[in-house]
């Protein structure tokens, strides 16, 4: 078996009294769909800013292909091609689509004194209108990101986080207030990325169909703890996670 | 069809800065090189508090230093065109120190940061007398010249201030269309996310404040030898607060923004001259309703115009459809 992309090892956050992440392990390998599901306020998020730079966690080690992570900035590990969105929808607002895309990879392009005299678009014109094809979002590529309606703003917040073309891209909430048509949509969207670029996904999402329609494993967190890690076809028949998440 | 338009406007515009003086008295020339004075200021500004986001009361500090550095160089025997330079070069490294609280603080108490960043230079402006002149001021700068031509009489320097003004708006307008346009505004927008899709959110707000003090800079490098006297009441921190209503009122974040609110800020006053003591209180008034009914400014106008024709139609298109949905019912 490949060596993992991803290695997260006993991860743990507190506020306080509460544990919000009590010893999170888990691999991701390289090119998986690894989905992470769980009650509300069971510790995804906190996990994945966790992993991600966003908040400092108390223990814990990151590897990302094999170099340690731990403690790095956002900016950092985005730079180290990760990329990610928001459990909050998080456009820029007054930018217009094709400038939101193109911002969210221009950063990869030169040095930073070099940038000022580049192209408006960076060089990045044609990825961003691929990208623009893929998501269906031409019609509005001009508009303010902002201006747009909430389902196309998700699906420009997610186009966002591919633009630098990242190995490992970690979603919080993908589908969350999505119309159910867009859900499969959504879906289609990561299944055709995975298959043409190749990266790795890590999904946190409610959407029990999407979630197990989409990912080669799951991960199932209850109270900032890992319940279970399998197939989507050995988590639902697991008779804990029917108890402890499914069953309520 | 938009581009054409406007640039046609701006030839026209460009054309009666240019004719302008000639049908304008002295005092006239010189409220008009005023104008372009704060025009050159509050372009810098607009790129710290409209672009990027970063709640700059500072500015007129920053203003202040380059005017003192040009008048106290020329009184040291200076060059008028090695003082412009150094002056911006001063600014843009203080603009980096008072950048500094913004990677901290944020909103209101970057605010009062710079405030309080403005007030220290305004006393340093004060009581420094060997270097400032303190109250007194500094009097009797020359306007300088170049190659032979005087740009003493006042039409000569306005049209120096519009030179100047021309080149550092042609400058702003690139950087703004740059990669860096981009992510001053998407600090703006959203420094987190900026963060995490790799923008340098650290850097770019040290540079947001340091270009925009150096704007500033080359405006009070103008300003000194455009009143030939200079003491620190135009760099106090109620001249930070006006030049941030300048931008406020004249849409921040829109490249027009600062030629209409410096246009407001230099010229109504003029007008309010009728209300005598109740100036201010006049000014004041209408900022503050124009901040009620238009908090993006004037130049956000045309954009809600649209904005308001494009629901009406779709309101319009909503209601056919209904009236169709109801006829086919019955
Ligand atoms: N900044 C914070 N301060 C205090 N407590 C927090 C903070 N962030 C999260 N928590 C707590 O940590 C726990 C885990 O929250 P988290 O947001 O990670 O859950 P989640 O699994 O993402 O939930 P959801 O599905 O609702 O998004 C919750 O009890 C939450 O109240
Ligand atoms: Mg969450």
């Amino acid at each position: 078996m490949s060596a993992p992309l991803l290695e997260v090892t006993d991860l743990r956050k507190s506020y306080g009294a509460i544990r919000a992440v009590a010893g999170v392990s888990f691999e991701v390998r390289p090119g998986e769909i690894f989905g992470v599901i769980g009650p509300n306020g069971s510790g995804k998020t906190t996990m994945f800013n966790s992993v991600l730079g966003q908040i400092a966690p108390d223990a814990g080690a990151i590897r990302l292909k094999g170099a340690d992570i731990t403690g790095l900035s956002p900016l950092a590990l985005n730079r180290r091609g990760v990329g990610r969105t928001f459990q909050t929808l998080q456009v820029f607002g007054r930018m217009s689509v094709r400038d939101n895309l193109l911002v969210a990879a221009q950063e990869h392009r030169g040095s930073m004194f070099s940038r000022m005299f580049a192209a408006p678009d960076s060089g990045l014109g044609a990825r961003a209108d691929a990208l623009i094809d893929l998501f269906r979002i031409g019609h509005v590529a001009d508009k303010p990101a902002g201006s747009l309606s909430y389902g196309q703003q998700k699906l420009v917040d997610i186009a966002m986080a591919f633009m630098s073309e990242p190995d490992l891209v970690l979603l919080d909430e993908p589908c969350a207030g999505v119309n159910p048509s867009l859900v499969g949509e959504i879906a289609a969207l990561l299944r055709e990325l995975n298959r043409s670029r190749g990266g790795s996904f890590v999904v946190i999402e409610h959407n029990m169909d999407f979630v197990m329609g989409l990912c080669h494993r799951v991960m199932v967190m209850v109270e900032g703890e890992v319940l279970a890690i399998g197939t989507p076809d050995a988590i639902r028949a697991d008779r804990r996670v029917l108890d402890a998440y499914l069953g309520n | 069809m938009r581009t054409p338009l406007a640039l046609a406007a701006g030839l026209a515009a460009a054309a009666a800065l240019v004719a302008l003086p000639h049908f304008l008295g002295r005092s006239g020339v010189y409220l008009l090189s005023y104008w372009v004075v704060f025009v050159v200021a509050t372009m810098g500004l607009n790129l710290t508090v409209g672009y990027a986001g970063q709640k700059s009361l500072g500015h007129a500090a920053f203003f202040g230093i380059g005017a003192y550095t040009v008048a106290i160089l020329m009184k040291a025997g200076l060059s008028f065109w090695l003082g412009l330079p150094l002056a911006a070069l001063l600014c843009f490294a203080s603009g980096i120190v008072v950048g500094f609280p913004a990677l901290r603080v944020q909103a209101i108490y970057l605010a009062f940061a710079t405030l309080g960043f403005n007030t220290a230079a305004w006393l340093f402006m004060r009581n420094e007398e060997w270097l400032t002149g303190g109250t007194f001021g500094i009097k009797d700068i020359a306007r300088p010249s170049l190659f032979g031509v005087s740009f003493d009489g006042h039409r000569a320097y306005y049209y120096l201030c519009l030179a100047v003004a021309a080149i550092l708006a042609a400058l702003l307008y690139g950087l703004l269309r740059s990669p860096w346009g981009k992510a001053f505004t998407a600090l703006r927008d959203n420094p987190i996310r900026a963060e995490s899709l790799g923008v340098d959110v650290r850097g770019y707000t040290l540079l947001a404040f340091a270009i925009g003090a150096a704007y500033a800079g080359v405006a009070g490098a103008l300003f000194a030898p455009l009143l030939e006297f200079i003491d620190p009441a135009p760099f106090s921190v109620g001249a930070s607060i006006m030049m941030y209503l300048m931008v406020v009122v004249g849409g921040p974040g829109y490249f027009f923004g600062p030629m209409l609110g410096a246009a407001v800020g230099v010229v109504l006053p003029e007008w309010l001259r009728f209300a005598q003591d109740w100036y201010l209180f006049v000014f004041g008034a209408a900022v503050v309703l124009l901040m009620i009914w238009l908090p993006d400014g004037l130049l956000s106008i045309p954009g809600r115009l649209r904005a308001r024709r494009e629901a009406r139609a779709a309101s319009a298109a909503r209601a056919a459809a209904a009236a169709r949905l109801d006829g086919g019912g019955r």
